[in-house]
């Protein structure tokens, strides 16, 4: 049994898990139509690869990645395209954002696959780029791409990789029953990862409240080299820095990434996309969400394709909307209420909540802080809640920069905790928004005052040019004047303008004569073979 | 007696010689270029480089203030810059001067470009280089560069630019912070 360590604060909240995790994964089938946004992940949107009108074929790339950062999005089925248009997308604003609208045709015929089961002796750019290709993000939550987190920087060796099958956020159980179900891909998927990276020690890290998932797991894993940990329930282990404390002891330091220590996190959904991906060339087009909550009478996980409305995977489960009290995206701690039911599944979403009344209330409003210090103990990141809930609420941001506030991984532990029932993560997210905001803008003041500044500089040039011909001019315009003088001197007697250009005239005229003459003499010579001599005229005219 | 007050004497002479040298010499050395405290109210400026506090840009203002002017006149910074500049030379914030303009929300310029004549008199006015085009040709305001000085509107002859709000979008949107406290009888007023 391998030595655990523990991470400081964590709650123990009521789990609610059994709700959905009884019955085995369902497929949720083809909605009539499906809306996929153009930015479902970390970093910047895909940008569009088809028109409106075009048939597309099942796995087809709509949209392409843009910048390192960026993903691409495919077809989830074939069909045709609808609409591109802003439409409502899972955000906690409840704004609206670009999305491609497809109507399935019901074939769900497949595009030609390129299944790479031999990744093994290729290169690993072609296996991280077949990777990228396919579309694959964190299935954790946050959406971070896939392959950039499998391409650490050089310096950075990992030496532990983590399997992340914690879930430790009360309800959702997608990744339960993905273990339970497809053990024998979550382990091809790791693999896959341990391949690329290189790792000394493999770890799938379960909370004890999933047997049978960690059942499933050890039979999968049989007698290779990959370990199961069992880890005990606390929220939120399943946080990677927690997770990454739980499992190796080491903290990753402020600012840091986990493979600064030589640790990686991935999620168990990410490993089964990556599986996908490598053995059978299929881009990320489906996921696992759970939909649970006391308002809908069957509650369970199923395999959705990105871009089914919510609407229609609430309605297979028979959702009551006279119990519906809010929706809720995500688990309970960290998820927010969604505005419109008609939002659809994308990469990220892990689950939907259909509360009922009573079952998850608002809170009660905030009364002043007491200072019981409860939140501090609470903290999962050993930071100071109150201290930046003061900070926060004055709007002294710097100071809670001070504090680490950007450490905070807005578990909501301390508003859990909180006997006033302060919404603390609330306030910090406000203050990060605000400093983000504030960044951007002096980033854009800088930018503003260098192009002023070279503005400036060049409209001095400019002058100065300028300034420099105008000099040049009347320079050689004294001289020309200067050397009409001297000219006047030496000629003693002085010539006036027009007796210069009679004089100039006359000369001209005595040139013309003379090669009149030797045109003449010429074309006797030549005898009139040659009709084309130039005429005298011609010739005299040119030179004057 | 007198040679011991002339040996401290000619030893502190010396030693005050000795520290004058390095002082003199640390002040050319670590000498700073220009004034810093104008460094630093210029990074609190705004930089849209507008004028409207009556300075041909923010850095004039800036020197302007370093030598005790107002700091009241920045509209398009408005409080917060206020405040910030009152935190950095330690003086009482004012209300902004309304002479010089009113704070507004963050705006852009837009060229109506079937309208453009193509006169570059905007590109002139432009402070930041934001716009692009050239004679007879049509002009256009590069979003993200235009800093919305309105510098660019009034000297347009055939009035083809507008001044637009940056209209709120999903990828600017900041988490609002928890409305104010109620107390729970109000909420169930607000929910009846």
């Amino acid at each position: 049994m391998r030595k655990l360590w523990d991470f400081s604060g964590g709650i123990h909240p009521p789990q609610r898990k059994s709700q959905s995790n009884r019955e085995p994964i369902r497929h949720a089938g083809l909605p009539p139509k499906l809306i996929l946004p153009l930015q479902q992940h970390l970093g910047s949107p895909a940008e569009t690869r088809v028109a409106v009108g075009d048939m597309v074929l099942k796995g087809d790339c709509l949209a392409a990645a843009i910048g390192t950062m960026g993903v691409p999005v495919h077809a989830p089925t074939s069909g045709k395209i609808e609409a591109m248009s802003r439409q409502p997308v899972p955000h906690p604003s409840g704004m609206v954002d670009w999305c491609v609208t497809l109507i399935p045709d019901g074939h769900d015929t497949w595009c030609e696959r390129h299944p790479m089961p031999d990744y093994q002796h290729r290169q690993r750019s072609d296996v991280l780029a077949r990777i990228r290709d396919a579309g694959v993000v964190g299935l954790g939550g946050a959406g971070f791409p896939t392959s950039i987190k499998l391409h650490p920087p050089e310096r950075d060796k990992v030496e532990t990789l983590i399997l992340n099958g914690a879930e430790c956020e009360p309800y959702i159980t997608a990744d339960d029953v993905l273990m339970r179900e497809r053990a024998a891909e979550v382990v091809e998927g790791l693999n896959i990862m341990a391949w690329l990276l290189g790792p000394e020690l493999c770890v799938i890290a379960v909370e004890d409240n999933k047997p049978e998932a960690i059942a499933a797991l050890r039979s999968a894993a049989g007698d290779t080299l990959i370990e199961v940990v069992t880890i005990p329930t606390k929220y939120p282990s399943g946080g990677e820095k927690q997770l990454i404390q739980i499992v190796t002891g080491l903290e990753v330091p402020h600012g840091g990434i986990p493979a600064d220590i030589g640790t990686m996190c991935q999620n168990v959904g990410t490993a089964v996309a990556v599986y996908r991906a490598i053995y059978h060339g299929e881009p990320l087009i489906s996921r696992i969400t759970s939909i649970t909550g006391n308002a809908v009478a069957a509650p369970g996980n199923v395999e959705a394709y990105l871009g089914t409305p919510l609407e229609y995977l609430l309605a297979q489960a028979s959702l009551q909307s006279d119990r519906l009290d809010r929706l809720i995206l995500g688990g309970p701690m960290m998820g927010y209420t969604l505005q419109s039911a008609l939002v659809p599944v994308i990469k990220t979403t892990n689950c939907v909540i259909a509360a009922a009344r009573g079952e998850l209330p608002e809170p009660p409003p905030e009364q002043p802080c007491i200072r019981c210090g409860a939140c501090s103990e609470a903290c999962p990141m050993e930071l100071l809640p109150q201290q930046l809930f003061w900070y926060a609420k004055a709007e002294e941001f710097e100071k809670a920069e001070h504090q680490n506030l950007f450490d905070c991984i807005e578990c909501g532990a301390c508003s859990y905790v909180c006997p006033s029932s302060i919404p603390l993560v609330q306030y910090y997210r406000f203050a990060k928004g605000e400093i983000r905001a504030h960044n951007d803008e002096q980033l854009k003041s800088d930018r503003a005052r260098e192009r002023f500044e070279a503005r400036q500089a060049r409209l001095e040039r400019e002058q100065a040019e300028k300034e420099a011909r105008r000099e040049q001019r009347a320079r050689a315009a004294a001289e020309a004047q200067a050397k009409k003088a001297e000219q006047t001197d030496n000629g003693g007697q002085p010539l006036d303008d027009r007796s210069a250009k009679t004089a100039a005239v006359e000369a001209a005229l005595a040139r013309k004569e003379q090669k009149a003459g030797k045109a003449v003499s010429d074309a006797r010579k030549a005898g009139g073979q040659t009709g084309t001599t130039h005429s005298p005229g011609n010739s005299g005219s040119s030179r004057i | 007696m007198w040679t011991g007050i002339l040996v401290a004497v000619a030893v502190l002479f010396v030693l005050a010689l000795i520290f004058g040298a390095i002082l003199g010499y640390a002040a050319e050395r670590f000498r700073v270029e220009g004034n810093p405290l104008v460094e630093q109210i210029d990074s609190l400026l705004p930089q849209t480089q507008c004028g409207q506090c009556g300075f041909p840009g923010c850095r004039p203002y800036a020197e302007s203030i370093a030598n005790g002017d107002a700091i009241n006149r920045c509209p398009p910074g408005g409080e917060g810059t206020i405040k910030a500049l009152a935190d950095l030379l330690d003086i009482e914030p004012q209300p902004l001067n309304v002479e010089h303009g009113v704070e507004q929300e963050k705006r852009v310029a837009i060229i109506r470009e079937d309208e453009c004549i193509g006169c570059t008199k905007c590109i002139q006015a432009c402070p930041v280089d934001a716009i692009l085009g050239s004679a007879k040709h049509m002009h256009t305001v590069i979003e993200s560069e235009c800093t919305g000085c309105d510098l660019c509107v009034e000297p347009c002859p055939v009035d083809c630019i507008d001044m637009v709000t940056i209209a709120p979008e999903i990828r600017n949107w900041t988490w609002s912070p928890p409305g104010k406290s109620i107390i729970a009888t109000d909420r169930q007023g607000a929910t009846a």
